[in-house]
Formats: C-alpha cells, structure tokens, sequence
C-alpha cells in the first residue's frame, strides 16, 4: 500500500472551549451552541451534526443564554448586550444593549414576538421582536435580586422566572408578578447559602419545573403556587432543564456530569393519571453540564469539559442506524491547520494567535511501526497575536511558506514571511485592496502566486500575490443559488479550477483562467465535509457528512465511473457508520489512484483501482492481509485501506517527500488541562 | 417393646423461604422437609407443619382463607395447612417435583407452581372434593425457561394483564464487562411497576412495559454484588432489598435518592419478606437466621438456628457447663447451642474484628478449639493467610467469667510457634490446668497459667523430637501422660516432670489420630495412621496390643464409658463402628451412615442416661453420638422411644365424608372409629402404635375447655380404654436402621416438651 514517514505532531495545544448554552430548532433542526469564549456553533441535527456554522466569539464576551425566533438566532451575555446573528453570512449582525446590567438568561415566546432577558439588577425585560430588528418594549415587575432562568408559558401570557431562593409567576400583559414561590436552602451547613434557581421550565399544563443549586429538581403548581413533588436528583447543583417538545420527558443535567431523565408516564397501565418519574440517567460528561437539550430522538448535553454529547434515545427511534448512534463531538468539523507543504511549515490556528512551526526531521529508515530517530526538533518559529478583540475566523499558508493570511469578523491581514535560515521576520502587507476585509474562507493556489478569499454573497475574490504586494484581480460570482458563507476552497493543482462548498451543500467550479463560473456540482442533501481537486485527472473528489463520496470530472461537467460505480455498490456498512465526517482529501502523486481521507479516528486511503467491498467483506482487512500469501492477497483485498494507529486526529497532511504529518490532540491531554470537576466519592477507592 | 435407632439429621434447617403474619404474630418458614411456626413476639419456635417427604420449596398464604397457608415441596405434593394449629387440612399430588408456588387473588382455586421439566411455570386448577388427599391433574402450561429460583417470579396487580414474567431482554453481559443477569423481581402492589434486581447489584424499576418499545427504567445502584430480593412494602411506599452485604437497604418508592440502612445483619440476606399490615418485615439469612424488623428499620427479633458457615474448622465440642455443642459459627465467631432446647445460646466473639461480607477476602478464622474439662478455660486459634504464604495466627486463652456467665478473653499469644498449630488439648486433671499445643514448626509446648496473681499463661515446656513434625497430641483420661505423635512415632511424656517416657511405634503411616482409653480401658492408646491402621498399645506393656486395617477418618472416645466410636469411609459410604479397646469386637456396627466422609464428631451426655439393656444400645445409654458430613448435615443417633414420642407431636386432621369436623369429633368420632375396629377384629390395627393415639386423646381431653367435654362417665371408659395395648402381634425387626439422609431439619427431641406424655410414659411402664 506503500509506505510512509510519518510526523506525529502534538505541539498543537488546541483546547476546545467549554459549552454555555444549547438552543434547539424544532423546524429547521438545528442546535446552536454557545461556548465560553463567545463563539457560536450551528450543528445540523438530522445531516450528522454537521458542524455548518461557525461564528467566532470575541474576548471579554460571555454568552450566558441562547434563543432562536423563528430562524433568528438571538444571544445574550454578562457585557450585558443581546446579540443577533446573520447566518447566512456567519457573523454578529448586531448588538443592542439592554440596560439591565449583567444579562443572565434569554428566551422567546413559541409565537416568536417576543424575548425575555433576565438582568442582574432584578428586571426582566421584554423585547419586540421586528423585522430587522429588535425593540424594548418594557419591563415587568421589577425584584429585589438577579433573574437566573426565565421560561415563557407556551401561550405565552405568562412567564416563570427563577431568581436566588425564589421562583416568581410574572403575567405578562399586566407585568405584575401573580406567584411567589420559595425554594428551599439546603440543610446543615449549606444554609447559610442562597439556592440558586438555575434553570425553570414551564409546562402547558401549568406545571413549573425547577432545578436548583441544592440539586432538587421541584414540580410546582401555578394555580395555587405550590410545592407538588421534589427529587432529589444529586448532592450539587442541576444546573440545565430541557423538556421534549410533546412534554413527556424532561432532561436535567447536573454538575457531577450526569443527565438524568424524567418521564411523564402512568403509574398504572392503561389509566391517565400520569407522575413524573424519574427514570434514566445519562453518564457521559466528567465536568458539569451546563446545558442540555432534548430534541426529537436524543438528549444533546454540553458543559465546561467542551465535548458535546448526542445521546439517542432508543425508544423514539424508528430504525437504528449510524444516524442514531450515540455521538461524542470534540474537535471542531473545520481545519484548523494548514501546511506550507513545499516548506515543511505548520500554521495553527488558535482563537486569539497563530502559531508557526517547522517540521522536525528524522533520520535514516526503520521497520514499519517504528519510531525513527528524531534527527532535528520540531521548532517554533513564530507566535502571532490578534490585533484586536474578534477571534480568528480563518487563517491559511502559502504552499511555498512565504504568505500567512488570516482573517477576523472584522480584517483581513496578509503577512509576508521571510525565512532565511535562523533568521525570521514577516512584513504585514499595508494596502490591501478594499475587497479583501474579511472573509469566510482563504485559500492559495498552489503555486502560491494567488490568494483566494470566500466572502459575503458566497463569491471568492482573487487577489495576486507578488513581492511588491498584493493586487485585486477579480471576483467569482456563481451564477444562481445560495448566498450562504462558502466554508470551503479547492484549488486545482495546475491553477485551473477553483471548487468553493457553501452550507446550502452547493458545490460551484470556477475557471480561474477566464474567472467564470464554470458549473455547479448537483446538490447532494448532505454537507460537503472536505474536498480535493486530483492533480492528474482534474476530478473532484468530496465527502460528505453522512459518510458518501464522490467524484467529479471537472472537464467532463459529470460524475466520473468510479463515483458512479460507488453509488450503485454501496458503501461498506462499517464506512458509513463511522461518527465523524471527513476533514481532508489528498491525494498522492506518486500513485494517481490513491486518495487518502482522515477524520478523527481513522486515517484511510482508497485504491480507486482495487474492488469496492460489499456488506459481506471483511472492511478492515490489514491483519488478514498480511497472513495470506501474495495470490490470495489480491483476491482479498479491497478499495479501503483503513489505518487506526493514530487517534484524535485534527489534522493529516501528504508533503512531498511522501512523509505525512500527523496533528494529534490526545483527549487525555484535553482532559488534564480542564478545571478539576466535582469531587465525587467512588466505590472501592 | 424394642428400641430403634435411628440416626436424624439436624444440621442445616436452612431458612428457605419465610412468610410472615405480623398481625397473627407468626413467622412461617420452609425448613428442610418441615414448614416451622415462629412466634414474632417470642421468636419462640411454637410448632411445626410436619408431612412433607422431601424440602419444602414454597409457601405461600390461600388467598380464600387467611388462616391457612400452602406449602409445596419436592416430593411432589402440595399440602393446605392451618397454620395456627399446626394441622394438615388437605393434600395434593402434583406428580413431579415443585420448585416454587404462587397464588393470586384474581384466581380462586388455582395454583402457580413451578415444576421440573425445562423449570415450566404451571397453573393447576384445584379440584373441589372433600377427601383428604387429591390428585390434582388438570394442569396448564403458563410459561417456560423460567429460572426456578423463587424470587425470579412475581405477581403484578393485574386488571386485565394478570402476571407479567420478563421478556425484556437485557444483554446477560455486554460489551463494558456489565453483569446485567436477572436475579430478582418484585411489582408493585398498586402501580404497574416492576423492579428487578441483577447481578451487578444494580436495582432497576420498569414502568409502562406493555409498550414494545417506550417502556423506561430507572437504574438505582448500592449494592456491590448480586441483589438476592427484592420485596415491596405492601403500601408500596418502600422497596426493600438484600444481598451478601447483609445490608437490608430501603428505598423510598418514588424518591429514588433517599435510602436507608440497616446493617450487619448476619449472613447474606436470601429472602425478604412484608407483612400484610406493613408493621413488620423479615429476612432470611445464609446463616440460618431469620431477623424479625420493625416498619420503623429497628431489629425486633432474631431466631437463630445453628449457624451454617462455609464451614466447621474447629472440632465439635460439648462445653463442659452449659452442655451445649461449640463449633464454628458467625465468621470469627464460635457459637455455643443448646441441642437440648434446639435453640442458639450465644455467638462468642474470638476475632473482635468487623467481618467483611464480601468474597475473595482472607479474614481472620477461628481454626482450633478446646474446652478444659471443668469448662472454666477455652483456647482458641484464629489464623488467615491459608492461600498466601504469610501465615498469620494467634493463640487465645479465655476465661469463664461466673459474674457475667461468659468467656472473657485472659491471654493472647501472638507467636505461639514459628508454624501452624496443628492440635491442641488440655490436660484433663482437676488441679492444674495446662495447654499443650503442637505445631508445624516441629514443636510442641506446654502453657500454664502463672503462679502470682496475674494469672496469664506463659509457655511451661518446650519439646521436640527428631525435629520431626508433631501430628497430634493427647492427654490420658488422669492427666498423668502426654501422648504426642510425631509422624510415625508417638512419644509418650510425663506432664510432671516432662520426661520422655517411651516411643511407640508401628510402621508403617502417619499417625492420624490418637486417643487414650477411658474408665476401665485407661492402659490403652489408640491411634490411626494413614496406611489405614487402626493400632491400640498398651501402656502397660508398652506393646502392640491389637491392630486391625480399616480407615478410620474419625476416632472419638467416648468421655463417660469406655466406649470409641470410629468413622471409617469406604468406596462412597461411611460406616460407624463403636467398641471397647479392651475388646476386640465391636459393640455396634452401622454399615453406610452416610455417603460423605465424617471428620468431626461428638459425645453429647445425656441429662438422664436411659437404661436400655439391648446391646446395640447400650452405648447410647449415658451419651449421645453427633457428628457433621462433608455435606455440613449434622446426623445423630436417637432411640424408636424418642422417635416415637417425637411423632406423637404431630396432629393430623381426619375428616370424615358425613361429619362436620368440631372438636367433638375429633374427640369422640375417632374414638368410636378406633373401638369399632377393635371390637370387630377384623383387621388389626397395625399400622400405627397405639402409643401416640393415647396420647393426642388425653392431650386432647387435656386441653378441650371442661363445659364442653362430654360427662365423665362417658370418657372414663374410653380413657382406660386408650391406655390397653392391642394385641397387633407384628413385630418389628429391633435392628432396623433408619438413616435419613438429605431430609433438612429437625427437632431436637427431648421429654421436657411433653410433661403430660412423660407421665403416661411411666403410667406405661
């Protein structure tokens, strides 16, 4: 299959960012995700959970609550700002300040006219929701101390908030408060302390659901305002509630990482007089969950140890499959790292910097599975800082290592890179042309003399490099379609062709020579995950999120066979049930049939030229392989060599002297450098 | 009139399955071949339900009737009881083993058992007739490949779905290595909940599990290992769990969180049990024990049997002043019980340390025993580390306390000896009291008790021989030799000036076994060897005096006569033999005792030595033979006159087709029966002695209220009449043998129970 060095990079210290909140789209089903940094994720619950939208925080900008009106997506922090996103174009579309200091909670009505903020000073606000914008209409009664959690009633006349020892009942057309509940401290020595009401909920049938700081999860009634059962569901704090869509089950997630179920169901059979029992519970987080989500068929849970966790529930679920699989999401479903290839240069991107190393070098030759003699060290040539509040949106270098771009939600700054021996220094590049001021994607041709940046209107601007500087040449618009924010660029090997990937999933060909459009790939209902342009045959080669691959032929404007032949055999059932998409296609020039694929477990390259495996072969055939002689190989062997040495992958790289890079990013290494959790007592220790 | 002996067994009434009335105030439970009545505010044993042939499976309360109770049992039978009095209403025959019983209330008349084949779950209609002993065939086939342990079946509340049995299946073990087998099931008494219980000591309750797919569970998890039981308090406000934690753990229904303990409670907890009203519950025990609890978590009472541990390190012992038997009991304890009175005195604590129930743990074991002869001295050995090589044991030496009527601990000697105390006894004289311990490490050493006032023992002599290592030792019934055997060679002492006097020797084989002669035969010494010798010296001689080749496993003097009895185990049966030393037949022989081998075995003295003449017997007369199996069942040898008033007991209720059963007729009706059949003569009443019949007459005439007691004179003549023999002319082999092996339990039998039969005894004689 041929035989590679193989770098194995870990200096890359990427720590994913803890999850603060979760809200949940019912009609487009889409889960945003706010992270402690201020970035917002949008993952495509019924494409895979895709990854589709990435909005990058800001420093000093902590969201504290998400919520989706209509297909608005709303966000509200501790600055004390509620924040609207464009998502088609994946950034802030604008913040008004509520003037309530510290916003602690937000939510909209079902109707979609209306969002609750719950502020430090003791208000909840109410705010129009318009067409273009948002509008304070005023406040309701205002309280004595902070508002935690807030939940409208789904007619919404009525909304419960939760504060510190306290749950209020606000009416909301005469804004005054019609209950005051008390929720209880805990006993002995907590107290003293204020039982925080983290999270509410409120029912159609006027149920109200707390969780709070002494780790009770309290059923009230708003009629009378009282107290109809508590569970005590753990010693610390609940700190999310999320009730299904038909109120039968209600998830809770707590500080000691677990998420425990509760479901309406009859206590005897075929009656109607239905309990809230709780029922199972759900261990998959070691940190506390900050925020859960119950969506059709599973339980989606995140919290400060940054994973976000799919957890299906079996009993909704009509078929299972690897759609419904229990999911874990770590890294995020974009590349982080690019490589100079030509050079051996790396460039990581982190949220506020840019790190630049060159690759170390080994020596010599070894036996396969080996590790070679490391003859000089991996070294860190440069670290370069943000300018600025916004995090970085997307960054790139230049194949032959002389150009570093990278862009914010508000500049674009281009670097060159000059690199004699020991000696570094980079010139920023001053006049930019006006077009290049931020972007959603940048790429280089490959032979570094252009820089192609995706901007607003999913057109790419091109812009020619050369020591001089740099110069507008052009924009590529498609010719219909989608004006979503492209997330990925291809450039042909021969600086021909130009393939850009929208989060509508369309696929657009450009003719960089005539800057045209050229033609549009047929829109696959699955997200394209990576793409690659072959340098021999001038195909395109994409994954996509549900596993599917294809290849087209640029020149020919149609699937090549191969891809043909794929769809019609079918994948391997062990090929899609794999959970994470494929995040780069490569291919290998000294065998045009090759393409290597990586995603986070797996490392893959598939022999065009070999037979597709069907259901009934053994996919991971390696070991096999290896006992049978040379005769029986080829009858055994298949299109899938799948290689698992390597785990946690961010990141694999084919240079030129046939070596790959490897980027890995141990969870166990995430794991250390997250804030102790909860100490809890285990059995036997 | 002959005597029969006849060899019971007592070890084991094992706590099967208990039933509690807390309102009636019994506690029933399967025991052996016997279902026994408790009184929960005594704990007293008040009777038994004695018929079954074979153990006893199930029992479970007639739902028609609160007053009575089925049993069910291996033999194939199901036996309807009046439990209060203790009388067999009706029986019937299934045919085949039963392994449990259910009833329900929403089907009158209708059975649940279990039975053998492929362990099916039936329902039997009962048949309505009015004889005694039916045969109830009409039998249906509910579900099959159900586990036959009891506590895998349980009825639910039932509407329209009457019982549920688990087709939920959960991966017996998945993929993280998770022990998810059933072990146990309970339902709610008004929710349609289940909980089940599983190997991995998780609890899970199922909730809506008519659905296919939307059932639910909850998973509760505290206990370590295996849950045992499961039971719901009858208002179904608490589920209450067991298993070899010997925690009984309360949850409360609904709030899953909160949980209660009850601790320490002996054994591993095999069944759990609520009383109708909630007032009470009751649990089970591997130890043989029943703990009788409060609804508030209290412990109310205990009945405790003889302890049934893993098993019995220590030999059997008779202590010297209370007469009970001493052998191992609780782990770390020695438990002391009254053979006389059937009932458990006290634990004696040797260890002092917390046992953990839990297994693959090396804990601290008491090993060896010996009672001094006056019974004011105990030593003890307490020793782990068996598997690894750090053997660690401790000597221990008690001293009986009269204020406090108890051992209280004197001496501990943590390095007795380099190596393993392989025999121990004390000296049998009545001035000084020493302890001669022999051990591994090639030793032996004598321990007296200081002359000052403080009146610990310290070591008195050391001895060896030929470095050799010593395989037992023995004092002579004066205490005026030392026997020590040091492998093939026994040495002979004097204890006064610790001289070696002599060396016997019989090559070849390991001595085995030693023992001097009592009484009469006190110039001789006993020995066995593994070469399967059994060798008798004579001291005065110092000569072989006779050997005979037979395998003796266990020899054991008798301290009142001169009598040994000897075990000997061959080709899978044991036999016993009972001879004078001086003699070289045996006084008795009793070809297969029992299938096991037998290491221990004791002479418990009688409280009043019978006089029996027959030469069988006689051994029997001042003494009584225990001894234990490998199978851990206690047997003994008891006389036709004890087994009979034994029977005497035992009430049964006859019903006659025309009559209608009142006291009346079971006074007079029977009579009239029995007179007619004496008067004709037709068929000699022979099948039963007349002995017993006599007796539930006057016991009955006894205890009936005098203002509804025929007048005198019409019982006088009947009164007399009951004490005639009749003249059945069968008689009965007087060496018959009754061995009873594999019947669980039993009673000890003794006359105080039964002062009105004693009377008539001697009336009888």
């Amino acid at each position: 299959m041929g035989e590679f060095k193989v770098h194995r990079v870990r200096f890359f210290d990427y720590m994913p960012s803890g999850i603060r909140a979760l809200a949940f789209n019912q009609d487009t089903e889409r889960m945003a995700v706010a992270r402690m940094d201020g970035s917002v994720e949008v993952f495509h619950c019924s494409d895979r959970f895709f990854q589709e939208k990435i909005i990058p925080g800001r420093e000093q900008c902590g969201i504290e609550g998400l919520s989706w009106v209509g297909e608005r997506l709303f966000s509200a922090g501790l600055n004390g700002g509620i924040t609207e996103y464009d998502l088609t174009n994946q950034k802030v579309k604008y913040t008004i300040d509520a003037y309530g200091g510290p916003i602690w909670t937000i939510t909209g009505n079902q109707q979609g006219t209306h969002l609750a903020v719950g502020c430090e000073d003791g208000t909840v606000k109410l705010f129009e929701v318009n067409e273009d914008q948002i509008q304070f209409e005023r406040n309701l009664d205002r309280q004595k101390s902070r508002i935690i959690s807030l939940s409208w009633h789904p007619s919404g006349s009525k909304i419960a908030a939760g504060m510190m020892d306290m749950i209020q009942v606000f009416n909301v057309e005469t804004g005054h408060s019609i209950h005051r509940m008390l929720a209880d401290r805990g006993a002995g020595t907590s107290r003293s302390k204020e039982c925080v009401v983290w999270s509410v909920v409120y029912l159609s049938d006027g149920t109200i659901i707390t969780g709070d700081s002494v780790g009770m999860v309290k059923l009230w009634d708003d009629q009378t305002g009282t107290l109809i059962k508590s569970h005590n569901v753990t010693k610390c704090d609940v700190l999310a509630l999320s009730v299904s869509q038909n109120e039968d089950s209600l998830v809770a997630g707590t500080s000691e990482g677990i998420v425990v179920q509760f479901q309406f169901v009859s206590m005897v059979l075929e009656k109607d007089d239905k309990e809230w029992v709780r029922t199972r519970t759900f261990r998959n987080h070691t940190h506390d969950i900050r925020a859960v989500a119950e969506i059709t068929t599973a339980v989606v849970s995140g919290g400060m140890d940054a994973q976000l966790v799919v957890r299906p529930l079996l009993d909704k679920i009509e078929v299972r499959s690897a759609a419904s699989a229990l999911r874990k999401i770590h890294f995020p479903h974009r590349r982080l790292v690019s490589c100079a290839r030509k050079s051996g240069l790396m460039l990581f991107q982190y949220p506020g910097h840019l790190e630049l190393w060159r690759l170390g070098e080994s020596e010599g030759k070894g036996t396969p599975g080996s590790s070679l003699f490391v003859k000089r060290n991996p070294e860190k040539l440069l670290q370069l800082k943000v300018k600025g509040e916004d995090h970085i949106r997307c960054s790139a270098v230049s194949p032959c290592g002389g150009w570093i771009v990278y862009s914010t939600a508000s500049t674009l700054r281009l670097y060159r890179l000059h690199c004699d021996n020991n000696n570094i220094s980079i010139t920023k590049i001053s006049k930019l042309p006006k077009v290049l001021s931020s972007a959603n994607q940048l790429c280089f041709s490959s032979d570094s003399s252009h820089l192609f940046s995706a901007s607003a209107q999913s057109s790419v601007h091109i812009a020619s490099l050369s020591q001089s500087g740099c110069k507008f040449v052009g924009t590529l618009k498609p010719k219909s379609g989608s004006h979503q924010a492209i997330h990925l660029l291809a450039a042909s090997e021969d600086g021909k062709w130009l393939a850009s990937a929208n989060s509508d999933h369309e696929v657009h060909i450009y003719n960089l020579q005539t800057q045209k459009a050229h033609c549009t790939v047929p829109v696959y209902s699955s997200a394209v995950t990576a793409m690659g342009i072959h340098p021999a045959t001038n195909c395109l080669f994409m994954m996509h999120a549900d596993q599917q691959m294809f290849e087209y032929s640029i020149e020919q404007k149609q699937y090549t066979d191969w891809s043909r032949t794929v769809q019609r055999k079918g994948l391997h059932r062990f090929w899609v049930e794999r959970d994470t998409p494929c995040l780069n296609v490569m291919f290998n020039p000294q065998n045009p049939s090759h393409v290597i694929l990586h995603d986070m477990y797996m490392l893959c390259i598939i022999d065009q030229s070999l037979p597709l495996p069907d259901d009934k072969t053994q996919f991971y055939n390696q070991l096999t392989l290896k006992s049978l002689t040379e005769e029986q190989r080829k009858s055994q062997s298949h299109a899938f060599k799948v290689c698992k040495t390597f785990k946690d992958i961010l990141c694999v790289e084919l240079m030129p002297d046939q070596s790959l890079v490897v980027v890995e990013r141990p969870l166990e290494d995430i794991a250390t450098q997250l804030p102790a959790p909860i100490k809890q007592k285990k059995f036997a220790t | 009139y002959f005597i029969l002996c006849q060899s019971r067994l007592i070890y084991v009434c094992f706590y099967l399955f208990v039933y509690l009335f807390s309102v009636l105030g019994f506690v029933l439970c399967a025991s052996g071949d016997l279902v026994k009545v408790y009184s929960t505010r005594t704990e007293e044993w008040l009777h038994s339900l004695q018929g079954h042939t074979n153990q006893v499976t199930g029992i479970t309360l007639n739902p028609a009737n609160h007053l009575q109770v089925y049993s069910c049992s291996v033999d194939g039978t199901v036996k309807l009881w009046d439990f209060i009095d203790g009388i067999l209403i009706k029986t019937f025959v299934i045919g085949c083993p039963l392994f449990a019983i259910y009833v329900s209330e929403k089907h009158e008349g209708v059975l649940f058992l279990h039975v053998s084949m492929c362990f099916q779950l039936v329902s039997v209609h009962l048949p309505k007739s009015a004889e005694q002993e039916v045969e109830a065939k009409e039998m249906s086939a509910v579900s099959s490949h159900i586990s036959k342990n009891p506590s895998c079946t349980a009825f639910g509340r039932g509407v329209r779905v009457h019982f549920f049995f688990f087709y939920f299946s959960l991966k017996a073990t998945d993929k993280k290595g998770a022990k998810n087998a059933f072990t146990c099931i309970a339902c709610h008494p008004t929710d349609d909940c289940i909980a089940t219980g599983h190997e991995d000591g998780k609890i899970r309750l199922w909730r809506n599990f008519i659905h296919k797919k939307e059932y639910t569970y909850s998973t509760q998890h505290w206990h370590h290992n295996a849950v045992n039981t499961l039971c719901f308090t009858p208002e179904g406000t608490h589920l209450l769990s067991g298993g070899i934690e010997s925690v009984l753990v309360q949850w409360q229904y609904g709030a899953d969180n909160r949980k209660e303990f009850l601790p320490r409670l002996g054994g591993s907890i095999l069944h759990i049990s609520a009383s109708s009203d909630g007032q009470l519950f009751c649990t089970s025990h591997s130890d043989n024990k029943i703990t009788v609890i409060e609804s508030s978590f209290k412990v109310c009472g205990v009945i405790q049997g003889l302890v049934k541990g893993d098993a019995v390190l220590t030999d059997l012992m008779i202590d010297p002043r209370s007469k009970a038997l001493v052998l191992n009991g609780k782990p770390g304890h020695l438990q002391f019980y009254s053979l006389l009175r059937d009932k458990h005195l006290y634990n004696l604590d040797i260890v002092q340390q917390e046992y953990i129930y839990e297994a693959g743990l090396d804990q601290f074991e008491v090993v060896k025993a010996a009672f001094d002869i006056k019974g004011s001295w105990l030593a003890t050995v307490e020793e782990r580390g068996k598997k690894s090589s750090d053997l660690e044991f401790f000597l221990k030496l008690w001293a009986f306390d009269e204020r406090t009527q108890s051992f209280v601990l004197n001496t501990t000697i943590t390095a007795a000896h380099t190596d393993r105390i392989i025999s121990m006894c004390f000296s049998s004289s009545e001035e000084t009291t020493m302890l001669v311990t022999a051990a591994e490490d090639s030793q032996f050493k004598a321990w007296c008790q200081g002359a000052d006032d403080q009146n610990f023992w310290s070591c008195d002599f050391v001895g060896s021989y030929h470095k050799l290592n010593p395989t037992n030792c023995s004092f002579s019934a004066d205490s005026s030799l030392l026997a020590v055997s040091f492998q093939e060679v026994i040495t002979i002492w004097s204890p006064d000036t610790w001289e070696m006097l002599t060396t016997l020797c019989q090559p070849p084989g390991v001595i085995r076994d030693l023992c001097f002669g009592r009484l009469s035969c006190s110039k001789y010494l006993l020995g066995t060897t593994t070469k399967n010798l059994l060798c008798c010296w004579n001291l005065l001689t110092c000569e072989l005096e006779w050997s005979t080749s037979v395998d003796v496993s266990k020899l054991q003097p008798d301290p009142f006569s001169e009598n040994v009895a000897a075990f000997s185990y061959q080709s899978k049966h044991t036999d016993l033999f009972v001879f004078k030393p001086s003699e070289p037949r045996p006084l008795f022989t009793n070809k297969n005792v029992c299938s096991e081998k037998v290491h221990r075995a004791v002479f418990v003295p009688r409280e009043e030595p019978l006089n029996s003449c027959d030469e069988s017997t006689q051994w029997l007369n001042r003494s009584q033979l225990y001894f234990l199996t490998q199978n851990m069942d206690l047997l003994t040898f008891s006389t036709a006159t004890e087994e009979d008033r034994m029977l005497s007991s035992s009430k049964q209720l006859v019903i006659d087709d025309s009559v209608a059963v009142t006291p009346f007729y079971l006074l007079l009706g029977k009579h009239r029966q029995q007179q007619q059949k004496l008067n004709t003569q037709s068929h000699p009443v022979a099948d039963k002695p007349q002995q017993p019949q006599g007796s539930v007459t006057i016991k009955e005439l006894l205890h009936t209220p005098a203002h509804v007691l025929p007048a005198a004179s019409v019982l006088c003549s009947m009164f007399v009449n009951s004490f005639l023999i009749s003249n059945t002319g069968v008689q009965q082999d007087p060496l018959r043998y009754f061995v009873h092996i594999n019947i669980f339990l039993f009673k000890v039998k003794t006359l105080v129970n039964f002062p009105k039969l004693m009377k008539y005894e001697l009336l009888y004689l």
